[in-house]
C-alpha cells in the first residue's frame, strides 16, 4: 500500500538520504539547502543512521572529504547550495575525475552577485561540464526518487560517476506538498549493498590514488570519463525502469506533456514546468496544440531522443533559469538547439530567460511567450532571444 | 617507461594498482643541475641520504658511495645540507 505525508523538498532529501543510510557525509550549511544536512543531523544523532556525518568548514573541503571517504571505499553523500557547489568546483572536477560514486544533493539558487538566496539554476549550470551527471527534479516526489536512484547510476561499475540531484531553492525546498515515501526496506533493497571496486584501506591490495597524469596519459583517463557518461545513458534509463516497475513511478530522460500532436512546444526545466503545463492546460481546451517537454536528464544530455520528440513541433521555445552571458541563449537553449540540428527539417527555436534570483514566473508570461511563438509559426518577425519576468 | 597503453588498458580515474611503480618513472632527465660528489672531502655524515627527497643517494656497505642520476631530479638539497665544513656535494649546471 501506497503511503504518503506532507513533505518539503529538503524533507523528502533528508528521509530518502535516511532511508540509503550512507556511510559518510560531509557538508557544509548553506540556503537553502542548510536543512538538510540538519534534519540528517538529527537522523544521526537519534541513531536512525550508522553514518559518519562530517561537518567541515568549508564547502571546498566537504566535498574533499566526500572524495577521500568514497576513495575509501564508502557510500557517500552530501547537499550544498549556490556559492557552496561553485566553492566546491575545484573538488567537483577531481571528484568525477577520480570516478569517485558520490550523490549530492544541489538545492538550485542563484550565484552572486548581487547576493540573493532564492532559485535559479546558475549554480547547476556552472558546474555543467565538471564530469557530474546532472538530474533536475520537478517537485519533491521528483526529488526524493532521483535521489534513491542516482545512488544505483552512480555506483554502477560501468558508470562510478558523481551524480548531482537538483531540485528548485524555495519553491520546492521550503514548500510542503502531499508526497509518497517508501518503507525503509523497500529502499535498503533498491539501492543495495555497496560493492566497492578499490579501497585506499585495503592493505592487501594497495594502490595509489590521485596521481599524477601528464601529456602522455590524461588524455586516456578523459576518453575514459567520456565513455562512463555514454553508459549512464543505459543505466539511467534501467533504473528509471525499475524504479517504475516496483514502486509505480517510471522515469526517463524527460517527461513527454501532451507532446504527441503538439505543434507548439515550450522546454523547461523544474518546478516552473508546473506552472507551463498549468498554461497548456488552458491553451488545449482552447483546440491549440502546445506541449511541454520538461528535461530530468542535462549530462548526458539526451539529444538523440529529445530530438526525436520534438520531430512534429513547428516552433519550439526554451526556458532557462540562467543565462550564459554572451552564448547564443542559456545552456538549456544552446543544448536544445544543437539537438534539434540532428533532425532532417530545420526548426524555428527561441529562448527565453526567466525567473533569476527567483523573479516569479506566472501564467501570463507563459502566454506571452506562446504568442510569440504563434506569430512566428505565421512567417512575422519576433525576437529569437529575450529576457522575460523583466521590467524592460 | 614501459609501452603506453590506450584507455581500454588501464584502471579507470588515474589509479595505480601496482605498488611501487614509480621506480619504472626515471626523472633524472627533468635536470638543470646535478650535484656532483667528491669521495675526498666527504665524512659519511649520512646528512644527504637523510635529506634526499628522491633516494637518490646510493650507499653501499655503510658508506655514501655516490648519486643515481636516473632519479635526481637536481633539487640540490643535498648541497645545500651538506656540513660546509666538508663541502662534499657542489651543484653544476648539467649543461655548460
Amino acid at each position: 500500500m501506497q503511503k504518503y505525508d506532507a513533505f518539503t523538498g529538503n524533507l523528502a532529501i533528508a528521509t530518502a538520504m535516511k532511508q540509503i543510510n550512507p556511510d559518510v557525509c560531509a557538508a557544509y550549511p548553506i540556503t537553502p539547502s542548510t536543512e538538510i544536512m540538519m534534519i540528517f543531523a538529527d537522523f544521526v544523532a537519534n541513531g536512525d543512521v550508522d553514518t559518519e556525518l562530517v561537518t567541515a568548514e568549508s564547502e571546498h573541503s566537504a566535498m574533499s572529504a566526500c572524495i577521500g571517504a568514497a576513495l575509501a571505499g564508502g557510500r557517500v553523500m552530501t547537499a550544498t547550495s549556490s556559492a557552496g557547489l561553485a566553492l566546491m568546483w575545484e573538488m567537483l572536477y577531481v571528484a568525477s575525475g577520480m570516478r569517485a560514486p558520490i550523490v549530492l544533493a544541489n538545492v538550485n539558487r542563484a550565484l552572486s552577485a548581487p547576493i540573493n538566496i532564492h532559485c535559479d539554476h546558475s549554480d547547476a549550470m556552472g558546474a555543467r561540464d565538471a564530469g557530474w551527471i546532472q538530474i533536475f527534479s520537478e517537485n519533491a516526489q521528483e526529488a526524493y526518487d532521483n535521489i534513491i536512484q542516482a545512488v544505483r547510476i552512480s555506483e554502477h561499475e560501468d558508470v562510478r560517476l558523481p551524480v548531482a540531484v537538483c531540485m528548485d531553492g524555495f519553491i520546492i525546498s521550503h514548500s510542503y506538498e502531499k508526497m509518497i515515501y517508501l518503507d525503509d526496506n523497500e529502499v535498503k533493497d533498491f539501492v543495495g549493498e555497496y560493492k566497492k571496486t578499490y579501497s585506499l584501506l585495503d592493505i592487501d591490495k594497495p594502490i595509489t590514488m590521485g596521481a599524477f597524469a601528464l601529456q602522455n596519459y590524461y588524455m586516456e583517463f578523459k576518453r575514459q570519463q567520456r565513455e562512463a557518461m555514454e553508459n549512464a545513458r543505459r543505466v539511467i534509463l534501467e533504473v528509471g525502469k525499475e524504479f517504475g516497475a516496483k514502486f509505480g513511478r517510471a522515469y526517463g530522460y524527460f517527461e513527454e506533456y501532451m507532446l504527441e500532436d503538439a505543434e507548439f512546444v515550450f522546454v523547461v526545466m523544474s518546478s516552473a514546468a508546473g506552472t507551463v503545463k498549468h498554461v497548456v492546460n488552458n491553451l488545449r481546451s482552447k483546440g491549440l496544440k502546445a506541449g511541454v517537454l520538461k528535461p530530468r536528464i542535462f549530462r548526458p544530455f539526451p539529444y538523440k531522443e529529445l530530438a526525436e520528440a520534438l520531430k512534429s513541433a513547428k516552433v519550439v521555445c526554451v526556458l532557462d533559469r540562467a543565462d550564459t552571458f554572451g552564448g547564443e541563449g542559456g545552456p538549456l537553449f544552446i543544448e536544445t538547439k544543437s539537438a534539434l540540428y540532428n533532425l532532417p527539417e530545420k526548426k524555428e527555436v527561441i529562448g527565453r530567460v526567466f525567473g533569476l534570483g527567483q523573479r516569479e514566473l506566472l501564467p501570463d508570461h507563459i502566454n506571452q511567450v506562446f504568442a510569440d511563438m504563434e506569430r512566428i509559426a505565421s512567417g512575422k518577425e519576433t525576437e529569437r532571444f529575450k529576457y522575460i519576468t523583466v521590467r524592460e | 617507461m614501459s609501452e603506453l597503453k590506450n584507455w581500454k588498458e588501464i584502471p579507470i580515474g588515474g589509479l595505480i594498482d601496482t605498488p611501487g611503480s614509480s621506480e619504472e618513472y626515471k626523472t633524472g632527465s627533468w635536470r638543470s643541475f646535478r650535484p656532483v660528489w667528491h669521495a675526498d672531502r666527504c665524512i659519511q655524515c649520512y646528512t644527504c641520504w637523510t635529506f634526499c627527497p628522491d633516494n637518490s643517494i646510493i650507499i653501499k656497505e655503510g658508506k655514501v658511495v655516490g648519486i643515481n642520476y636516473e632519479y635526481c631530479k637536481g633539487c640540490g638539497i643535498c648541497a645545500h645540507e651538506c656540513p660546509k665544513k666538508a663541502n662534499a656535494i657542489v651543484m653544476e649546471p648539467e649543461r655548460k
